[in-house]
């Protein structure tokens, strides 16, 4: 089977401190694969060093077989890999419409242009109002992004993402902070993507109810390494992730 | 037609559609309206500005950079005409000269401190550029076999800007029709093209990504956008207006030294218009540049009115002192920067959204009720 997004040997080094260290691992489109592990076990650095924002010490990224690692974060988005932020990450004083309209417009590589007037692409507005209304947000387009409500920030989030059609979808708590009610459209969404055969989605999650119905496989991190993979029921049985990530003492 | 020759960026206040009809208006027909050569000379001044301050803007408020260094490129194309007149004599293809140069070397300067400096902090870009902005003002002190040194370059226009060429013998509306006419309405014009050239710029899809990168350059990295090439890119057209405004200046003193077009008083009025006028709006240029300059050109008469009212009040004769002129300009900016923090077009804005909303508000609870 071809991975659509491979690491091989990833390592990322802050002065002594080892973040994410020497993890190899592949991911198949039309699958979504959680990431787990406790707090610092470098889940997030793993995301950055693929998604760009970091470069790696050691080891490579590989999209579609072809090696990214010295690609910069804005080149590899645009060759699709997309990226939902664990805090959130909005263009505060814009309109929620605005802060999707710009993916939609980087998407369509439009940003060199200095001599139409915006408002004149009529189809990116009406792409982003599409995106807004699938997260729900579309009766909010022209509040600006700071004035949302924690929940509904989350959701302006993961419609950027959407906003970009990547290929690879890498989710980082998507549901942080959400309230019960809300987490239902998140869930729903990413639902929708697996059925789309040629997306790969990566998910960092804590909600271990959350990972266990959406994962087709489970990744553990844990202290920057790779130390468990394979399926969720297994995955989640086995002694290591009882033990690193549920902080169960497992006795011999 | 409006909208595409404002690019969709109404004013969005009546206050401020009726302020800006009144400051165009007034630039428009001052010859007529205002008589004499100094409020002629007012005019192009606040013309002059609006260009100048709306090209920092594009820098300031709809890319975030703080630059010191925009008096250096408004020094270039001033002195680029200047020096081209100067050793070509007063003809067309020594004004044309002069600006290509000067934006030649205002887009190589504006690019190597762009890459230069850009990726590092907002602190250390803008120290640098108050370095190589000084650098540059003592540079054009000291070459005075090109510069005229700290006196200046004095020199002859094209004939049809001079005063001497009359378009007809008969004056219109009491106003002879000479050079200093055209000359201004040349600037004018200018003025008028290349304001909607900046107001097109930041509202294209190239001006959305720049106030992206302001709100969030992290992000809009993520999303594709090449943040170091739109900084730069910014950088190079926002120095490319202000020189264009420097030779609009230097051909309508038919002179220019240090102190007119490069000293870090003039980069100080800049940053005080932007802020009073309102940062990212453009329109801030307009309404500021007029304010401060007639301020900063009548206030010392005023104040003579003013101080010889109240000659027999001591304390407020003095006070009032048309020497004191600056003290009293200092308390306007005071007064204006706590009352407008976001400026007055922003202030404008805000206050027509919430009116727009509360009678929304009314419009819906009254629809409710019957």
């Amino acid at each position: 089977m071809s991975f659509a997004l491979e690491t091989r040997d990833l390592t990322i080094r802050f002065g002594g401190h080892v973040a994410v260290n020497s993890v190899t691992c592949g991911f198949v489109p039309g699958t979504l694969t959680s990431i787990v592990g406790p707090n610092g076990a470098g889940k997030t650095t793993y995301f950055n060093l693929i998604s760009g924002q970091l470069r790696a010490s050691a080891g490579r990224v590989l999209l579609r077989g072809e090696d990214i690692s010295s690609r910069s974060a804005p080149q590899r988005s645009h060759l699709g890999i997309g990226r939902a932020f664990q805090l959130t990450n909005l263009f505060p004083n814009l309109t929620v419409l605005e802060n999707v309209r710009l993916a939609v417009q980087s998407r369509a590589r439009l940003g060199g242009n200095l001599w139409s007037v915006w408002s004149s692409h009529r189809e990116l507005i009406g792409r982003a109002e599409e995106v807004l209304e699938t997260v729900a947000l579309a009766a909010k387009r022209d509040v600006a992004a700071s004035a949302l409500p924690h929940g509904d920030q989350r959701k302006l989030e993961v419609a950027i993402l959407m906003a970009l059609e990547p290929d690879v979808f890498m989710f980082d708590e998507p549901t942080a902070g959400m309230s019960v009610d809300e987490v239902p459209v998140i869930l729903d969404l990413i639902r929708a993507l697996k059925t789309q055969a040629d997306k790969t989605i990566l998910l960092v999650e804590h909600k271990m109810d959350v990972v266990r119905e959406l994962s087709d496989r489970i990744v553990v991190l844990h202290n920057g390494a790779l130390v468990a993979d394979g399926e969720p029921a297994a995955v989640i049985a086995s002694p290591v992730v009882q033990e690193a990530y549920l902080g169960v003492e497992v006795k011999k | 037609m409006l909208s595409r020759i404002l690019s969709g960026d109404f004013p969005r206040s009546r206050v401020l559609t009726a302020v800006l009809i009144v400051v165009v208006l007034g630039l428009a027909l001052a010859p007529f309206v205002f008589p004499g050569a100094r409020a002629l000379n007012v005019a192009a001044k606040i013309c002059v500005f609006i260009v100048l301050v709306a090209s920092f803007d594009l820098l300031l408020g709809y890319t975030g950079i703080v630059s010191f260094a925009h008096t250096m490129f408004f020094g270039i194309g001033a002195y680029g005409v200047a020096v081209a007149i100067t050793r070509m004599g007063p003809s067309w293809a020594a004004v044309a000269a002069g600006v290509g140069v000067a934006l030649v070397l205002s887009f190589a300067l504006s690019l190597v401190i762009g890459l230069f400096s850009l990726r590092v902090k907002a602190m250390f870009y803008a120290m640098i550029t108050l370095a190589v902005a000084v650098a540059f003002q003592t540079l054009a002190s000291q070459l005075s076999d090109l510069t005229g040194g700290e006196d200046g370059l004095s020199f002859k226009v094209p004939e049809l800007l001079t005063p001497s060429f009359s378009l007809s013998e008969t004056p219109f509306l009491g106003v002879s029709l000479n050079g200093k006419l055209i000359s201004y309405y040349l600037l004018f014009a200018a003025t008028v093209l290349l304001f909607l050239v900046m107001l097109r710029i930041v509202n294209s899809p190239f001006g959305r990504v720049l106030q992206a990168i302001r709100e969030n350059e992290f992000r809009a990295e993520a999303l594709g956008y090449r943040t170091v090439a739109y900084r730069t890119a910014s950088n190079v057209l926002s120095a490319s207006f202000a020189t264009l405004a420097g030779a609009l200046l230097a051909l309508w003193l038919r002179y220019n030294g240090p102190d007119t077009s490069l000293s870090f008083e003039i980069m100080i009025d800049i940053l005080l218009i932007v802020v009073i006028g309102g940062m990212g709006t453009l329109y801030g240029a307009v309404v500021g540049s007029a304010i401060f300059i007639i301020a900063q050109n009548y206030l010392q008469d005023l104040m003579k009115l003013a101080s010889n009212a109240t000659s027999g009040v001591p304390v407020l004769r003095d006070l009032l002192h048309p020497d004191r002129w600056l003290l009293w300009l200092g308390l306007l900016f005071i007064i204006s920067v706590y009352r407008f923090p976001i400026g007055i077009v922003g202030k404008l804005r805000v206050n027509a959204w919430i009116k727009a909303r509360a009678k929304a508000m009314a419009a819906a609870t009254a629809k409710g009720v019957s």
